[in-house]
């Protein structure tokens, strides 16, 4: 019966004492899941999701109080890779989000714009280029379309234009299947 | 050297862990749906069974004993336990991404009646303990086989035509059986 | 004699290059009007030079080479500009490319030329001709010519030239080195000066007995130690990377260069190019065209770029039942969407296509696995296996399985028993691949910019505090109010 006892007991001070060098052995600091999410959504920074910016929704995601799912603009190839990535299920894209809409930029008119530098404060990526008083423009190539500079105009001057399909940015379609379709 | 060899082909092929003896389904259908992490599943398995196996063999020789006996299946989980402890310690630190893959089946690793039922075969082989050893990790070895040959099927399965009500687990088993039916062919290849 | 090597694959169509090569090449006459796009190279395009109702000679500058990778574009005949507007495109997709629509005023005015003496000149001079002349490869990938011999100052060992002409219906090289030997040595003199190459070799397709002694005599002439090779003929042996595999025994590795493996290559018709553009000071203004199919007489035609392909076709008589034209080979040409797309520099033939030429294939099965597209891949891939995972839209795997080493040469199409359209799937997969990898270029800058932004925030808020700091304290209050305020702002 003793022998029992103290066998069972020899046993598990043993492992308490391995696992214990090895808590302080192999200790690691910050979670680098939230870096490899971060990389997979779009960085919009629109906050569509409910966070304010991919990063905080990517820091959500891995401490697991948020779904994949809440992201339009990644659409669902990001939904995939974000289920590929975590080995969760593949969902499709949330209710309570807005529907995805073609990719767009934002352009000012300047024939309306009165230099209030509103929007210039609002945009997540600083792609507006201006002053106080001065004209104020998007840089075409480092909007992400996130339509948070929208809101603030005070003379409603931004509007949002769609990409156009041009040479540059054709590509081809998915094969249609006539047996398939038939 | 033969013996060793006897035990390693016995393990692997003949009485796979997975598809003749049908233990460790649970890791086996819920890691299996990347190539990546199927691989990374069972190496951590492997390495798992090899230390288990090898300390399950020492406690139940020497500390255990004929007397003792009643307590092997207790010490061995606890043991199993611990290692898996250090596991999940070891990866974290190495790989964290696989870590965060792995997620919940890593722990339940404890639990999986794979990793606890090698040892206990193992008891009732008489082995020395370099066999004991090889036993172990043959037994992992052939886990990870049929796990990493899966888990290409599965991702290869992802772009067939499959019926929609098969999609998904329903065609996984489906395959398992088939994977299971093709393994029994090996039967009588070692006593 | 140098010792031939083979590539995988391969395979054998009907040639149907008989009928074009009866006559000589014929002088296409002066259309009415060309329309000339401003972009017919590979690489960066330029503003352009001209406006509207601007008079311009033949071989004038429209617009400029821009940037490292460009050629010049140059009016192809002299009258005035009537147009600069977008205008179809000799493209699959048949969407719009900025064009300079040119009335041609009968004279065809040559602006004034001038050659260049290579052996004297430096280098350097003799590249930026190549460029501003607008000399691209004719091949039919339009590469600059400029950048190629440049070699990015890399090492040459050989010197290749592609005779080799390997797609069914084309004939326009193999005319070419019929009638202009002596040119095409000359300009293959010039690019070895380029590119200091050790090794002269001209490959070319053994189903051109003509072509071949006409550039073996010409060989000789020029003094030039240049060795011309006849390769068997074999569908795509004329590929850069195989020719080169063919020739030399060399392999240009996965994702690289046929430089990576010491070797340069240009067709023929682009040394002929290069000489004129050196020895004579003219810019590329026109190219020998096949023009065949369902016409009456095909032919070879040296038309001027800009040339409406209908304009062209008409030239050889197109059957009543012509429903098409396709600009390039058949297997891997496309159809133009009407006759008034313009012949550029990578126009090579003229297809006139009908339903008896060209019959509609039959709708796709699915695929057996029989392996015959993985016998006959020239690249050796696995064009099943890419099938398979661009179908399941799995583009890493099918990057991996190296997807960007298909030539898209049409061979894996050409054997499918199931007549699955194969280079389809591997042409959208490739679109696919190559626009998620600017979309992730463009998300990392957002990123950047975004942490920026917040790290420039950080410090305003931090110049400010330190400001208030080192005020006096009397004046304490009214800056702690000041701060309120415009934190407040910031805010909104």
């Amino acid at each position: 019966m003793i022998t029992a006892v103290l066998v069972v007991a020899g046993i598990a001070v043993v492992l308490g004492a391995l696992l214990g060098y090895a808590a302080i052995r192999f200790r690691v600091e910050g979670n680098p899941v939230v870096q490899e999410i971060d990389k997979i959504l779009p960085q919009t920074q629109c906050g569509q999701c409910g966070f304010a910016g991919c990063h905080p929704y990517a820091e959500a995601i891995a401490e697991g109080s948020a779904d994949i799912n809440r992201c339009p603009p990644g659409g669902e190839r990001n939904i995939r890779r974000l289920a590929d990535l975590l080995g969760v299920e593949f969902k499709p894209l949330s209710d309570e989000v807005a529907e995805p809409k073609p990719k767009s930029l934002a352009v000012i008119d300047e024939s309306l714009c009165i230099g209030c530098t509103l929007c210039i404060q609002a945009c997540p990526v600083d792609a507006i280029v201006g002053a106080s008083k001065q004209m104020h423009t998007v840089i075409a190539s480092e909007c992400t379309g996130c339509e948070l500079c929208l809101p603030p105009c005070p003379v409603d001057c931004i509007a949002m234009v769609p990409i156009e399909e041009d040479l540059g940015n054709w590509r081809w379609k998915y094969p249609a299947n006539p047996l398939k379709a038939a | 050297m033969e013996q060793y060899l006897l035990i390693l082909v016995s393990t692997v092929f003949v009485n796979n862990i997975v598809m003749v003896k049908v233990l460790g389904l649970c890791p086996f259908m819920g890691v299996s749906r990347k190539l990546e992490t199927a691989m990374g599943m069972g190496l951590a398995t492997t390495f798992v069974l090899t230390l288990a196996s090898g300390a399950s063999y020492l406690i139940n020789r020497y500390l255990l004993g004929p007397d003792l006996a009643y307590l092997t299946t207790l010490s061995f989980i606890v043991v199993i336990a611990g290692i898996v402890q250090l596991t999940e310690m070891v990866i974290r630190k190495t790989s964290p991404m696989l870590y965060q893959v792995l997620g919940i089946y890593l722990p339940l690793i404890t639990t999986n009646c794979a990793v606890l039922g090698i040892p206990l075969l193992n008891a009732q082989e008489k082995h020395g303990f370099v066999e004991s050893l090889f036993f172990g990790a043959g037994g992992a070895a052939g886990f990870t086989l049929v796990l990493v040959l899966f888990a290409a099927m599965r991702e290869r399965l992802e772009g067939a035509d499959v019926p929609p009500v098969f999609r998904g687990s329903a065609i996984a088993m489906i395959t398992a059986g088939l994977m299971s039916l093709a393994f029994m062919g090996f039967s009588g290849l070692v006593r | 004699m140098r010792k031939l090597h083979s590539f995988s694959g391969g395979i054998h169509p009907p040639e149907h290059k008989e009928r074009s090569t009866r006559e000589p090449i014929a002088a296409a006459p002066l259309p009415p009007r060309l329309i000339v796009p401003l972009q017919q190279h590979a690489g960066t395009v330029a503003d352009p030079l001209v406006r509207v109702g601007d008079k311009v000679l033949k071989g004038q500058p429209l617009a400029p080479a821009l940037g490292p990778v460009s050629a010049a574009t140059h009016a192809p005949t002299s009258g005035t500009v009537t147009g600069l507007a977008p205008h179809p495109a000799p493209h699959p997709s048949g969407l719009l490319s900025l064009c300079a629509v040119i009335e041609a005023d009968g004279e065809d005015r040559w602006t004034e030329r001038v050659p260049l003496d290579w052996r004297q000149a430096d280098p350097r001079a003799v590249i930026d001709r190549l460029r501003d002349a607008g000399v691209v490869g004719l091949g039919g990938a339009a590469f600059p010519t400029a950048v190629k011999a440049r070699a990015n100052g890399r090492p040459v060992e050989i010197l290749l030239l592609n005779g080799g002409e390997c797609e069914p219906y084309i004939t326009c090289d193999d005319m070419l080195m019929r009638e202009r030997a002596p040119e095409i040595f000359r300009g293959i003199r010039i690019l070895r000066h380029l590119t200091g190459a050790r090794e002269v070799v001209v490959g070319i397709e053994d189903n051109k007995p003509e072509a071949i002694a006409a550039m073996e005599a010409a060989a000789r002439a020029s003094g030039l130690t240049a060795e011309v090779v006849a390769v068997p003929t074999l569908y795509p042996a004329g590929g850069e990377k195989q020719l080169i595999r063919v020739v030399t025994g060399r392999e240009v590795p996965s994702g690289g260069l046929p430089l990576d493996a010491g070797v340069v290559c240009f067709n023929v018709a682009t040394a002929h190019a290069v000489q004129r553009a050196v020895e004579s000071g003219e810019p590329m203004v026109s190219r020998v065209v096949t023009v065949t199919g369902n016409v009456h007489a095909p032919r070879n035609y040296e038309c001027l770029l800009g040339t409406p392909v209908g304009d062209l076709a008409a030239l050889a008589g197109p059957a009543a039942d012509t429903d098409g034209y396709i600009m390039g080979g058949p297997l891997m040409g496309f159809p133009v969407p009407s006759g008034n797309v313009p012949v550029v520099k990578a126009t090579n033939c003229v297809i006139a296509s009908s339903e008896a030429l060209f019959p509609k294939p039959p709708p796709p099965m699915p695929c057996i696995r029989c392996g015959r597209c993985a016998e006959v891949c020239p690249a050796s891939l696995q064009p099943m296996d890419l099938f398979w995972f661009a179908k399941a839209h799995n583009l890493e795997k099918a990057e991996a399985y190296s997807l960007f080493d298909c030539i898209e040469c049409g061979c894996c199409d050409y054997v499918c028993p199931s007549h699955i359209p194969l280079v389809q799937y591997y042409k959208f997969a490739k679109g696919e691949i190559r626009s998620m990898k600017q979309e992730k270029e463009a998300a990392d800058r957002a990123r950047r910019r975004h942490e920026f932004r917040q790290f420039r925030q950080e410090r305003e808020k931090q110049e400010r505090a330190a400001r208030l700091a080192s005020r006096a304290p009397g004046a304490k209050k009214a800056t702690a109010r000041a701060e309120a305020l415009a934190e407040s702002q910031e805010g909104e």
